[in-house]
Protein backbone atom coordinates (compact mmCIF):
# COMPACT_ATOMS: atom_id res chain seq x y z
CA UNK A 1 0.00 0.00 0.00
CA UNK A 2 1.37 3.56 -1.16
CA UNK A 3 2.04 5.60 2.22
CA UNK A 4 2.31 9.72 2.08
CA UNK A 5 5.32 11.14 3.68
CA UNK A 6 3.09 11.50 6.47
CA UNK A 7 2.27 8.44 7.10
CA UNK A 8 6.08 6.88 6.57
CA UNK A 9 7.16 9.30 9.22
CA UNK A 10 4.39 8.57 11.82
CA UNK A 11 4.49 4.38 11.15
CA UNK A 12 8.25 4.94 11.92
CA UNK A 13 7.82 6.57 15.03
CA UNK A 14 5.02 3.85 16.23
CA UNK A 15 7.41 1.19 15.22
CA UNK A 16 5.43 -0.31 12.50
CA UNK A 17 5.89 -1.09 8.48
CA UNK A 18 2.80 1.28 7.58
CA UNK A 19 -0.39 3.31 8.91
CA UNK A 20 -3.59 3.96 8.10
CA UNK A 21 -5.41 7.10 8.04
CA UNK A 22 -7.53 7.60 11.14
CA UNK A 23 -6.53 5.14 13.57
CA UNK A 24 -4.92 5.93 16.58
CA UNK A 25 -1.09 5.11 17.28
CA UNK A 26 1.24 5.95 19.79
CA UNK A 27 4.49 7.62 18.80
CA UNK A 28 8.14 7.34 20.34
CA UNK A 29 9.50 10.53 20.57
CA UNK A 30 12.46 11.46 19.25
CA UNK A 31 12.48 15.40 20.24
CA UNK A 32 10.57 17.58 22.40
CA UNK A 33 11.35 21.53 22.44
CA UNK A 34 10.19 23.82 24.48
CA UNK A 35 10.22 27.62 25.35
CA UNK A 36 10.65 29.76 28.83
CA UNK A 37 6.62 30.08 28.08
CA UNK A 38 5.54 27.08 27.64
CA UNK A 39 8.18 25.36 29.05
CA UNK A 40 10.09 24.69 32.20
CA UNK A 41 7.50 27.33 34.51
CA UNK A 42 5.00 25.06 33.63
CA UNK A 43 6.58 21.36 34.05
CA UNK A 44 8.88 21.72 36.51
CA UNK A 45 6.00 22.16 39.00
CA UNK A 46 3.92 19.17 37.49
CA UNK A 47 7.62 16.76 37.37
CA UNK A 48 7.63 17.59 40.92
CA UNK A 49 4.20 16.63 41.47
CA UNK A 50 4.79 13.53 39.43
CA UNK A 51 7.83 12.61 41.70
CA UNK A 52 8.67 11.93 37.94
CA UNK A 53 12.00 12.67 35.76
CA UNK A 54 12.63 13.43 31.93
CA UNK A 55 12.65 10.70 30.35
CA UNK A 56 15.71 11.41 27.97
CA UNK A 57 17.11 14.86 28.82
CA UNK A 58 19.37 14.14 25.51
CA UNK A 59 15.88 14.35 23.66
CA UNK A 60 14.99 17.55 24.74
CA UNK A 61 16.01 21.12 23.76
CA UNK A 62 15.06 24.41 25.79
CA UNK A 63 14.90 27.80 23.88
CA UNK A 64 14.66 31.17 25.43
CA UNK A 65 12.10 33.86 23.55
CA UNK A 66 9.69 34.24 24.68
CA UNK A 67 9.74 36.68 27.68
CA UNK A 68 12.93 38.40 26.43
CA UNK A 69 14.32 40.93 26.88
CA UNK A 70 12.69 40.53 30.31
CA UNK A 71 11.25 43.51 31.50
CA UNK A 72 10.20 43.54 35.11
CA UNK A 73 10.00 41.10 37.90
CA UNK A 74 7.73 38.07 36.82
CA UNK A 75 9.57 38.12 33.15
CA UNK A 76 12.77 37.41 34.45
CA UNK A 77 11.28 34.89 37.02
CA UNK A 78 9.88 32.93 33.93
CA UNK A 79 13.77 33.15 32.63
CA UNK A 80 15.36 32.07 35.71
CA UNK A 81 13.28 28.89 35.83
CA UNK A 82 14.32 27.90 32.83
CA UNK A 83 17.90 28.68 33.27
CA UNK A 84 17.59 26.72 36.54
CA UNK A 85 15.80 23.46 35.17
CA UNK A 86 17.88 22.85 32.39
CA UNK A 87 20.42 22.21 35.28
CA UNK A 88 18.13 20.67 37.04
CA UNK A 89 16.83 18.22 34.82
CA UNK A 90 20.46 17.38 32.98
CA UNK A 91 19.32 19.07 29.52
CA UNK A 92 22.37 20.01 27.61
CA UNK A 93 21.00 21.77 24.46
CA UNK A 94 19.62 25.25 25.99
CA UNK A 95 19.92 28.29 23.88
CA UNK A 96 19.27 30.97 25.87
CA UNK A 97 18.28 34.33 24.30
CA UNK A 98 19.85 33.19 20.52
CA UNK A 99 16.96 33.45 19.16
CA UNK A 100 12.93 32.02 18.34
CA UNK A 101 12.93 28.59 18.63
CA UNK A 102 11.45 27.48 15.40
CA UNK A 103 14.53 29.25 13.80
CA UNK A 104 17.41 28.73 16.21
CA UNK A 105 16.43 24.25 16.71
CA UNK A 106 17.18 23.98 12.92
CA UNK A 107 19.79 26.59 12.61
CA UNK A 108 21.52 24.18 15.21
CA UNK A 109 21.15 21.18 13.79
CA UNK A 110 18.66 19.76 16.08
CA UNK A 111 16.59 18.48 13.26
CA UNK A 112 17.33 15.66 10.14
CA UNK A 113 14.51 14.19 7.94
CA UNK A 114 12.65 10.80 9.26
CA UNK A 115 12.57 12.40 12.64
CA UNK A 116 9.37 12.63 14.89
CA UNK A 117 9.34 15.54 17.27
CA UNK A 118 6.42 17.78 19.23
CA UNK A 119 7.13 21.36 20.33
CA UNK A 120 5.50 23.47 23.24
CA UNK A 121 4.55 25.89 20.50
CA UNK A 122 1.80 26.11 17.82
CA UNK A 123 4.46 27.24 14.97
CA UNK A 124 6.19 24.01 16.00
CA UNK A 125 4.97 22.29 12.46
CA UNK A 126 8.25 24.55 10.94
CA UNK A 127 10.11 21.54 11.14
CA UNK A 128 7.75 20.01 8.81
CA UNK A 129 10.44 21.88 6.43
CA UNK A 130 12.86 19.28 7.08
CA UNK A 131 10.69 16.23 6.55
CA UNK A 132 10.78 15.99 10.18
CA UNK A 133 7.10 15.23 11.30
CA UNK A 134 6.59 18.07 14.03
CA UNK A 135 3.76 19.62 15.43
CA UNK A 136 2.72 21.48 18.70
CA UNK A 137 1.23 20.88 21.97
CA UNK A 138 0.22 22.00 25.20
CA UNK A 139 1.97 22.19 28.39
CA UNK A 140 0.34 19.34 30.27
CA UNK A 141 1.11 16.71 26.87
CA UNK A 142 4.32 18.15 27.01
CA UNK A 143 4.50 16.66 30.74
CA UNK A 144 3.23 13.07 29.21
CA UNK A 145 5.88 13.43 26.57
CA UNK A 146 8.61 13.98 29.24
CA UNK A 147 7.63 11.75 31.39
CA UNK A 148 6.77 8.77 28.57
CA UNK A 149 8.62 9.51 25.78
CA UNK A 150 5.55 9.03 24.08
CA UNK A 151 2.32 10.85 22.47
CA UNK A 152 -0.71 9.06 20.88
CA UNK A 153 -1.65 10.47 17.24
CA UNK A 154 -4.33 9.93 14.94
CA UNK A 155 -3.02 9.56 11.75
CA UNK A 156 -3.13 12.17 9.75
CA UNK A 157 -4.39 12.11 6.00
CA UNK A 158 -2.63 14.19 3.60
CA UNK A 159 -3.35 17.58 1.91
CA UNK A 160 -1.35 18.25 -0.89
CA UNK A 161 -0.95 21.88 -2.10
CA UNK A 162 1.18 21.62 -5.27
CA UNK A 163 2.88 24.64 -6.49
CA UNK A 164 3.76 24.31 -10.30
CA UNK A 165 5.94 27.15 -11.96
CA UNK A 166 8.16 29.44 -10.22
CA UNK A 167 6.96 32.06 -7.95
CA UNK A 168 7.58 35.85 -9.97
CA UNK A 169 9.65 38.45 -8.00
CA UNK A 170 8.54 40.47 -5.02
CA UNK A 171 6.80 37.38 -4.25
CA UNK A 172 6.98 34.81 -1.40
CA UNK A 173 6.38 31.82 0.85
CA UNK A 174 4.62 34.36 3.42
CA UNK A 175 2.52 35.00 0.03
CA UNK A 176 1.88 31.59 -1.02
CA UNK A 177 0.55 30.72 2.78
CA UNK A 178 -1.63 34.14 2.88
CA UNK A 179 -3.36 32.50 -0.20
CA UNK A 180 -3.95 29.37 1.43
CA UNK A 181 -5.08 30.35 4.39
CA UNK A 182 -8.06 32.78 2.54
CA UNK A 183 -8.96 30.27 0.38
CA UNK A 184 -9.44 27.35 2.66
CA UNK A 185 -9.90 28.85 6.01
CA UNK A 186 -8.34 28.99 9.35
CA UNK A 187 -9.23 25.04 9.70
CA UNK A 188 -8.75 24.25 5.87
CA UNK A 189 -6.18 21.99 7.21
CA UNK A 190 -8.76 20.27 9.06
CA UNK A 191 -5.53 19.04 11.75
CA UNK A 192 -4.26 16.49 9.21
CA UNK A 193 -0.95 16.80 7.45
CA UNK A 194 -0.34 19.26 4.72
CA UNK A 195 1.84 18.38 2.13
CA UNK A 196 3.66 21.12 0.16
CA UNK A 197 4.92 19.80 -3.68
CA UNK A 198 5.83 20.81 -6.99
CA UNK A 199 8.45 22.64 -8.54
CA UNK A 200 7.85 26.16 -7.11
CA UNK A 201 8.33 24.46 -3.39
CA UNK A 202 11.39 22.41 -4.46
CA UNK A 203 13.11 26.12 -5.90
CA UNK A 204 12.47 27.47 -2.54
CA UNK A 205 15.73 27.70 0.17
CA UNK A 206 14.74 25.84 3.42
CA UNK A 207 14.26 29.51 5.63
CA UNK A 208 11.31 30.28 3.02
CA UNK A 209 10.09 26.00 2.87
CA UNK A 210 10.30 26.82 6.93
CA UNK A 211 7.84 30.03 6.67
CA UNK A 212 5.30 27.47 4.42
CA UNK A 213 5.61 24.81 7.29
CA UNK A 214 4.85 27.22 9.93
CA UNK A 215 1.70 28.97 8.87
CA UNK A 216 0.54 25.41 8.48
CA UNK A 217 -0.59 26.58 12.05
CA UNK A 218 -2.75 29.17 10.65
CA UNK A 219 -4.29 26.67 8.09
CA UNK A 220 -5.17 24.59 10.60
CA UNK A 221 -3.00 21.87 9.83
CA UNK A 222 -1.14 19.62 12.37
CA UNK A 223 1.91 19.45 10.68
CA UNK A 224 3.13 20.68 7.54
CA UNK A 225 5.49 18.51 5.37
CA UNK A 226 8.06 18.70 2.84
CA UNK A 227 10.13 15.94 1.62
CA UNK A 228 13.58 16.45 2.08
CA UNK A 229 15.95 17.07 -1.25
CA UNK A 230 19.76 18.10 -1.77
CA UNK A 231 18.32 21.57 -0.70
CA UNK A 232 17.54 19.91 2.73
CA UNK A 233 20.88 18.25 2.50
CA UNK A 234 23.08 21.46 1.53
CA UNK A 235 21.09 23.26 4.79
CA UNK A 236 21.67 20.51 6.88
CA UNK A 237 25.22 20.41 5.76
CA UNK A 238 25.58 16.43 6.11
CA UNK A 239 24.77 13.00 5.08
CA UNK A 240 20.68 12.91 5.42
CA UNK A 241 18.02 10.58 4.48
CA UNK A 242 15.66 11.47 1.96
CA UNK A 243 11.77 11.30 2.56
CA UNK A 244 8.97 11.38 0.30
CA UNK A 245 5.46 10.52 -0.68
CA UNK A 246 5.04 7.33 -2.37
CA UNK A 247 3.66 8.53 -5.75
CA UNK A 248 0.28 7.02 -6.08
CA UNK A 249 -0.59 7.19 -1.94
CA UNK A 250 -3.98 8.44 -1.63
CA UNK A 251 -4.46 11.97 -0.68
CA UNK A 252 -7.83 13.41 1.47
CA UNK A 253 -7.44 16.82 -1.26
CA UNK A 254 -4.60 17.35 -4.20
CA UNK A 255 -4.91 21.05 -4.98
CA UNK A 256 -2.51 22.08 -7.92
CA UNK A 257 -1.39 25.97 -8.35
CA UNK A 258 0.50 27.93 -10.88
CA UNK A 259 3.13 29.84 -8.76
CA UNK A 260 3.92 32.42 -11.35
CA UNK A 261 0.37 34.23 -11.41
CA UNK A 262 0.60 34.65 -7.71
CA UNK A 263 0.12 38.18 -7.05
CA UNK A 264 1.34 39.32 -3.25
CA UNK A 265 -0.95 38.94 -0.59
CA UNK A 266 -2.51 40.89 2.47
CA UNK A 267 -4.38 39.73 5.12
CA UNK A 268 -6.87 42.24 6.95
CA UNK A 269 -7.55 42.44 10.69
CA UNK A 270 -8.67 40.29 12.41
CA UNK A 271 -7.72 37.14 10.92
CA UNK A 272 -4.88 35.72 8.55
CA UNK A 273 -7.69 34.04 6.46
CA UNK A 274 -9.03 37.39 5.43
CA UNK A 275 -6.80 37.65 2.81
CA UNK A 276 -7.09 39.44 -0.89
CA UNK A 277 -4.48 40.98 -3.63
CA UNK A 278 -2.38 43.64 -2.52
CA UNK A 279 -3.93 45.39 -5.19
CA UNK A 280 -7.03 45.89 -3.41
CA UNK A 281 -5.56 48.27 -0.43
CA UNK A 282 -4.61 51.52 0.06
CA UNK A 283 -4.91 51.86 3.48
CA UNK A 284 -2.86 54.10 5.58
CA UNK A 285 0.04 52.73 7.96
CA UNK A 286 1.48 54.16 11.23
CA UNK A 287 3.92 51.25 11.51
CA UNK A 288 5.58 48.24 9.54
CA UNK A 289 7.12 45.09 11.98
CA UNK A 290 9.39 43.10 10.30
CA UNK A 291 9.59 40.02 12.97
CA UNK A 292 8.89 36.48 13.81
CA UNK A 293 9.79 33.09 13.13
CA UNK A 294 7.49 32.99 9.94
CA UNK A 295 9.07 36.98 9.14
CA UNK A 296 12.74 37.71 10.27
CA UNK A 297 14.60 35.30 9.43
CA UNK A 298 18.00 35.97 7.36
CA UNK A 299 15.86 35.36 3.96
CA UNK A 300 13.44 37.75 5.04
CA UNK A 301 15.43 40.85 5.68
CA UNK A 302 17.28 40.10 2.29
CA UNK A 303 13.48 40.50 1.09
CA UNK A 304 13.04 43.44 3.28
CA UNK A 305 16.29 45.26 2.65
CA UNK A 306 15.85 44.86 -1.24
CA UNK A 307 13.05 46.63 -1.44
CA UNK A 308 14.85 49.50 1.42
CA UNK A 309 18.01 49.75 -0.66
CA UNK A 310 18.56 53.56 -1.23
CA UNK A 311 15.13 53.85 0.62
CA UNK A 312 14.01 55.78 3.58
CA UNK A 313 10.74 54.45 5.52
CA UNK A 314 7.63 56.88 5.69
CA UNK A 315 6.69 55.18 9.23
CA UNK A 316 8.07 53.61 12.24
CA UNK A 317 10.00 50.91 10.75
CA UNK A 318 11.10 48.07 13.70
CA UNK A 319 13.11 45.50 12.76
CA UNK A 320 13.50 41.85 15.27
CA UNK A 321 15.99 39.66 13.27
CA UNK A 322 14.26 35.50 13.87
CA UNK A 323 17.63 35.05 15.67
CA UNK A 324 21.17 36.42 16.93
CA UNK A 325 22.86 34.02 14.17
CA UNK A 326 20.46 35.51 11.10
CA UNK A 327 21.25 39.03 12.92
CA UNK A 328 24.63 38.48 12.36
CA UNK A 329 25.12 37.10 8.98
CA UNK A 330 22.80 39.80 8.16
CA UNK A 331 25.22 42.69 9.46
CA UNK A 332 28.20 40.93 7.87
CA UNK A 333 27.20 40.79 4.18
CA UNK A 334 25.21 44.49 4.67
CA UNK A 335 21.65 43.57 4.96
CA UNK A 336 21.38 44.66 8.09
CA UNK A 337 22.80 48.02 6.94
CA UNK A 338 20.05 48.99 4.48
CA UNK A 339 17.39 48.42 6.89
CA UNK A 340 19.39 50.32 9.27
CA UNK A 341 20.10 53.38 6.90
CA UNK A 342 16.18 53.06 5.73
CA UNK A 343 14.88 53.95 9.11
CA UNK A 344 14.85 50.89 11.03
CA UNK A 345 15.06 50.69 14.84
CA UNK A 346 16.41 47.30 15.97
CA UNK A 347 15.10 45.61 18.41
CA UNK A 348 15.87 41.94 20.00
CA UNK A 349 15.93 38.32 18.54
CA UNK A 350 12.85 37.39 20.33
CA UNK A 351 9.10 36.81 19.67
CA UNK A 352 8.11 40.41 21.27
CA UNK A 353 5.54 42.27 19.28
CA UNK A 354 4.07 39.34 17.44
CA UNK A 355 3.20 37.11 20.89
CA UNK A 356 2.06 40.24 22.15
CA UNK A 357 4.50 39.68 25.18
CA UNK A 358 7.53 42.57 26.16
CA UNK A 359 7.04 45.73 26.02
CA UNK A 360 6.69 46.78 22.67
CA UNK A 361 3.25 46.69 22.37
CA UNK A 362 0.81 48.12 19.58
CA UNK A 363 -1.29 50.69 21.12
CA UNK A 364 -4.93 52.13 21.03
CA UNK A 365 -6.13 52.33 17.39
CA UNK A 366 -2.51 51.99 15.72
CA UNK A 367 -2.52 50.57 12.16
CA UNK A 368 -0.10 48.45 11.31
CA UNK A 369 1.77 46.12 8.57
CA UNK A 370 3.72 42.93 10.10
CA UNK A 371 5.48 40.18 8.72
CA UNK A 372 4.43 38.29 11.85
CA UNK A 373 1.91 35.06 11.36
CA UNK A 374 -1.57 36.24 13.35
CA UNK A 375 -3.34 39.51 13.41
CA UNK A 376 -6.11 38.00 16.01
CA UNK A 377 -8.11 40.78 17.89
CA UNK A 378 -5.89 42.16 20.47
CA UNK A 379 -2.67 39.82 20.09
CA UNK A 380 -0.15 42.52 19.46
CA UNK A 381 -1.62 44.82 21.66
CA UNK A 382 -4.65 47.01 22.19
CA UNK A 383 -8.11 45.06 21.05
CA UNK A 384 -8.59 48.20 18.89
CA UNK A 385 -5.12 48.42 17.23
CA UNK A 386 -5.63 47.30 13.51
CA UNK A 387 -2.95 44.89 12.12
CA UNK A 388 -2.48 43.65 8.34
CA UNK A 389 -0.35 40.31 7.46
CA UNK A 390 2.27 40.73 4.45
CA UNK A 391 5.54 39.67 3.43
CA UNK A 392 8.85 40.99 4.18
CA UNK A 393 8.53 42.67 0.22
CA UNK A 394 5.56 44.06 0.95
CA UNK A 395 5.21 45.24 4.34
CA UNK A 396 9.00 46.97 3.42
CA UNK A 397 7.38 48.50 0.34
CA UNK A 398 4.08 49.56 2.38
CA UNK A 399 7.00 51.01 4.96
CA UNK A 400 8.26 53.28 1.77
CA UNK A 401 4.91 54.49 0.74
CA UNK A 402 3.32 54.96 4.31
CA UNK A 403 0.13 53.07 2.75
CA UNK A 404 -0.03 49.15 1.56
CA UNK A 405 1.86 48.76 -1.51
CA UNK A 406 2.89 46.53 -3.92
CA UNK A 407 6.56 45.96 -3.61
CA UNK A 408 6.81 44.54 -7.37
CA UNK A 409 6.43 48.52 -8.61
CA UNK A 410 9.26 49.38 -6.00
CA UNK A 411 11.78 46.40 -7.55
CA UNK A 412 10.98 47.20 -11.17
CA UNK B 1 -26.43 24.25 32.87
CA UNK B 2 -26.76 27.80 30.62
CA UNK B 3 -25.12 27.78 27.34
CA UNK B 4 -22.82 30.60 26.84
CA UNK B 5 -22.81 31.22 22.67
CA UNK B 6 -19.97 32.44 20.75
CA UNK B 7 -18.96 32.61 16.89
CA UNK B 8 -16.87 30.86 14.71
CA UNK B 9 -12.51 30.68 14.87
CA UNK B 10 -12.81 32.37 18.50
CA UNK B 11 -9.13 31.91 18.83
CA UNK B 12 -6.85 31.54 21.90
CA UNK B 13 -5.59 35.18 21.72
CA UNK B 14 -9.40 35.87 22.21
CA UNK B 15 -9.84 33.40 24.79
CA UNK B 16 -7.03 34.63 27.19
CA UNK B 17 -4.54 37.31 25.57
CA UNK B 18 -0.79 36.81 25.76
CA UNK B 19 0.06 40.04 27.46
CA UNK B 20 -1.83 38.05 30.34
CA UNK B 21 0.47 35.06 29.77
CA UNK B 22 3.11 35.76 33.06
CA UNK B 23 -0.47 35.81 35.71
CA UNK B 24 -1.12 33.00 37.79
CA UNK B 25 -4.40 31.23 36.13
CA UNK B 26 -6.39 33.28 38.77
CA UNK B 27 -5.85 36.89 36.97
CA UNK B 28 -5.61 35.27 33.37
CA UNK B 29 -8.71 33.97 33.74
CA UNK B 30 -10.17 37.49 34.67
CA UNK B 31 -9.67 38.88 30.60
CA UNK B 32 -11.22 35.22 29.69
CA UNK B 33 -12.57 36.08 26.39
CA UNK B 34 -13.35 40.12 27.21
CA UNK B 35 -12.48 41.52 23.67
CA UNK B 36 -15.69 39.69 22.28
CA UNK B 37 -17.86 39.50 25.10
CA UNK B 38 -16.66 41.41 28.39
CA UNK B 39 -18.93 40.31 31.04
CA UNK B 40 -18.35 36.64 30.34
CA UNK B 41 -15.80 36.36 33.02
CA UNK B 42 -17.97 38.10 35.60
CA UNK B 43 -21.02 36.14 34.83
CA UNK B 44 -20.46 32.96 33.98
CA UNK B 45 -21.38 30.36 36.56
CA UNK B 46 -19.86 27.00 37.76
CA UNK B 47 -21.57 24.18 35.73
CA UNK B 48 -22.70 26.78 32.74
CA UNK B 49 -21.55 25.27 29.22
CA UNK B 50 -19.63 27.23 26.05
CA UNK B 51 -21.18 26.81 22.79
CA UNK B 52 -19.05 27.54 19.59
CA UNK B 53 -19.24 27.50 15.84
CA UNK B 54 -16.47 26.37 13.71
CA UNK B 55 -12.39 25.70 15.18
CA UNK B 56 -13.04 26.57 18.52
CA UNK B 57 -9.30 27.39 20.04
CA UNK B 58 -7.64 28.48 17.13
CA UNK B 59 -4.02 30.02 17.31
CA UNK B 60 -1.83 29.27 20.05
CA UNK B 61 -1.01 25.85 21.93
CA UNK B 62 -0.68 28.06 25.41
CA UNK B 63 -3.26 25.78 27.51
CA UNK B 64 -4.14 28.40 29.61
CA UNK B 65 -7.26 29.25 27.05
CA UNK B 66 -9.16 25.95 28.24
CA UNK B 67 -7.35 26.00 32.08
CA UNK B 68 -9.45 29.60 32.32
CA UNK B 69 -12.61 28.24 30.96
CA UNK B 70 -12.35 25.69 33.52
CA UNK B 71 -10.85 27.59 36.22
CA UNK B 72 -14.26 30.41 35.95
CA UNK B 73 -15.77 26.74 36.60
CA UNK B 74 -17.00 26.25 32.57
CA UNK B 75 -18.13 22.52 32.82
CA UNK B 76 -18.18 21.29 29.17
CA UNK B 77 -17.14 22.87 25.10
CA UNK B 78 -19.78 22.10 23.06
CA UNK B 79 -18.83 23.18 19.04
CA UNK B 80 -19.35 22.88 15.61
CA UNK B 81 -14.98 21.69 15.31
CA UNK B 82 -12.17 22.56 17.15
CA UNK B 83 -8.49 23.39 16.77
CA UNK B 84 -6.64 20.64 17.36
CA UNK B 85 -3.80 21.46 19.48
CA UNK B 86 -6.80 23.48 22.14
CA UNK B 87 -8.95 20.02 21.64
CA UNK B 88 -5.67 17.92 23.35
CA UNK B 89 -5.59 20.71 26.13
CA UNK B 90 -8.78 20.90 26.89
CA UNK B 91 -8.81 16.94 27.29
CA UNK B 92 -5.62 17.07 29.10
CA UNK B 93 -6.76 19.38 31.15
CA UNK B 94 -9.83 16.96 32.23
CA UNK B 95 -12.14 19.52 30.34
CA UNK B 96 -15.15 18.06 28.33
CA UNK B 97 -15.00 19.19 24.51
CA UNK B 98 -17.57 17.68 22.28
CA UNK B 99 -17.89 18.36 18.89
CA UNK B 100 -21.50 18.97 17.51
CA UNK B 101 -22.59 19.41 14.21
CA UNK B 102 -25.75 20.52 15.14
CA UNK B 103 -23.86 23.23 17.81
CA UNK B 104 -25.46 25.98 16.23
CA UNK B 105 -28.75 25.55 16.91
CA UNK B 106 -28.41 26.22 20.36
CA UNK B 107 -29.21 30.17 21.70
CA UNK B 108 -27.17 32.20 24.36
CA UNK B 109 -29.00 31.53 27.70
CA UNK B 110 -30.58 28.12 26.55
CA UNK B 111 -30.79 25.26 29.35
CA UNK B 112 -28.59 22.80 28.25
CA UNK B 113 -28.23 18.65 29.53
CA UNK B 114 -25.44 16.54 28.15
CA UNK B 115 -24.60 12.93 28.37
CA UNK B 116 -20.92 12.77 27.90
CA UNK B 117 -21.03 9.02 27.20
CA UNK B 118 -23.78 9.00 24.42
CA UNK B 119 -22.54 12.82 23.12
CA UNK B 120 -26.67 13.41 23.20
CA UNK B 121 -27.11 17.26 24.20
CA UNK B 122 -30.97 17.68 25.86
CA UNK B 123 -31.97 21.46 25.08
CA UNK B 124 -34.24 22.06 27.96
CA UNK B 125 -35.50 25.42 26.51
CA UNK B 126 -36.36 24.35 23.06
CA UNK B 127 -37.00 20.46 23.95
CA UNK B 128 -34.56 19.57 20.92
CA UNK B 129 -32.33 16.68 21.34
CA UNK B 130 -28.83 17.28 19.73
CA UNK B 131 -26.66 14.30 18.47
CA UNK B 132 -22.94 15.06 18.63
CA UNK B 133 -19.65 13.10 18.73
CA UNK B 134 -18.76 11.18 21.83
CA UNK B 135 -15.21 11.72 22.88
CA UNK B 136 -13.29 8.84 22.25
CA UNK B 137 -12.67 6.35 25.57
CA UNK B 138 -9.37 6.44 25.43
CA UNK B 139 -10.22 9.68 25.99
CA UNK B 140 -12.60 9.49 28.25
CA UNK B 141 -10.50 7.69 30.61
CA UNK B 142 -8.19 10.64 31.35
CA UNK B 143 -11.27 13.00 31.55
CA UNK B 144 -12.71 10.57 34.22
CA UNK B 145 -9.45 10.51 35.99
CA UNK B 146 -9.41 14.45 36.26
CA UNK B 147 -7.09 14.97 33.42
CA UNK B 148 -3.66 13.69 32.29
CA UNK B 149 -1.99 15.14 35.18
CA UNK B 150 -3.68 12.95 37.63
CA UNK B 151 -4.23 10.40 35.15
CA UNK B 152 -0.23 9.57 35.14
CA UNK B 153 0.18 10.06 38.64
CA UNK B 154 -2.79 7.16 38.94
CA UNK B 155 -0.46 5.18 36.45
CA UNK B 156 2.87 5.86 38.03
CA UNK B 157 0.99 4.79 41.35
CA UNK B 158 0.51 1.24 39.58
CA UNK B 159 3.57 0.58 38.14
CA UNK B 160 6.23 2.41 40.36
CA UNK B 161 9.16 0.98 39.39
CA UNK B 162 9.33 3.58 36.23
Amino acid sequence: MPQTLAQKLVARAAGRAAVTPGEIVTCKVDLAMVHDSSGPRRLKPRLERLGAKVWDPSKVVVITDHYLPAYDDESRRIIQIARDWVKEAGVGAFYDAQGICHVVLPERGHLAPGMFAVGGDSHSPTGGAFAAYMFGVGATEMLGVMVTGEIWLKVPHTIAMDFDGRLGPGVSAKDIMLLLIGRFGMDGGGYQAVEYRGPAIRALSMQERMTLCNMTAELGGQTGLIASDSTTKEFLNRKIEMWDSDPDAPLLAHHKFDAGELAPQVAAPHSPANTRSVADFREKVDLAYIGACTGAKLEDLRMAASVLKGRKSKVKLLVAPASLRDQQAAKKEGTLGVLLDAGAELLASSCGMCAGYGENLLAEGTVAISTTARNFKGRMGSPSAQVYLASPYTVAASAVAGRIADPRELLA
Amino acid sequence: MKAWVFGDDIDTDVIVPGRYMKLGIEEIAKHCLESVLPHFAKEVRPGDAVIAGRNFGAGSSREQAPEALKHLGVSVLIAESFAGIFYRNAINLGLPAVACPQARRVRQDDDLEINLEDGKVHNRTTGETLDCEPIPEFLMTIIRDGGLLPHLEKKLAQAPSR
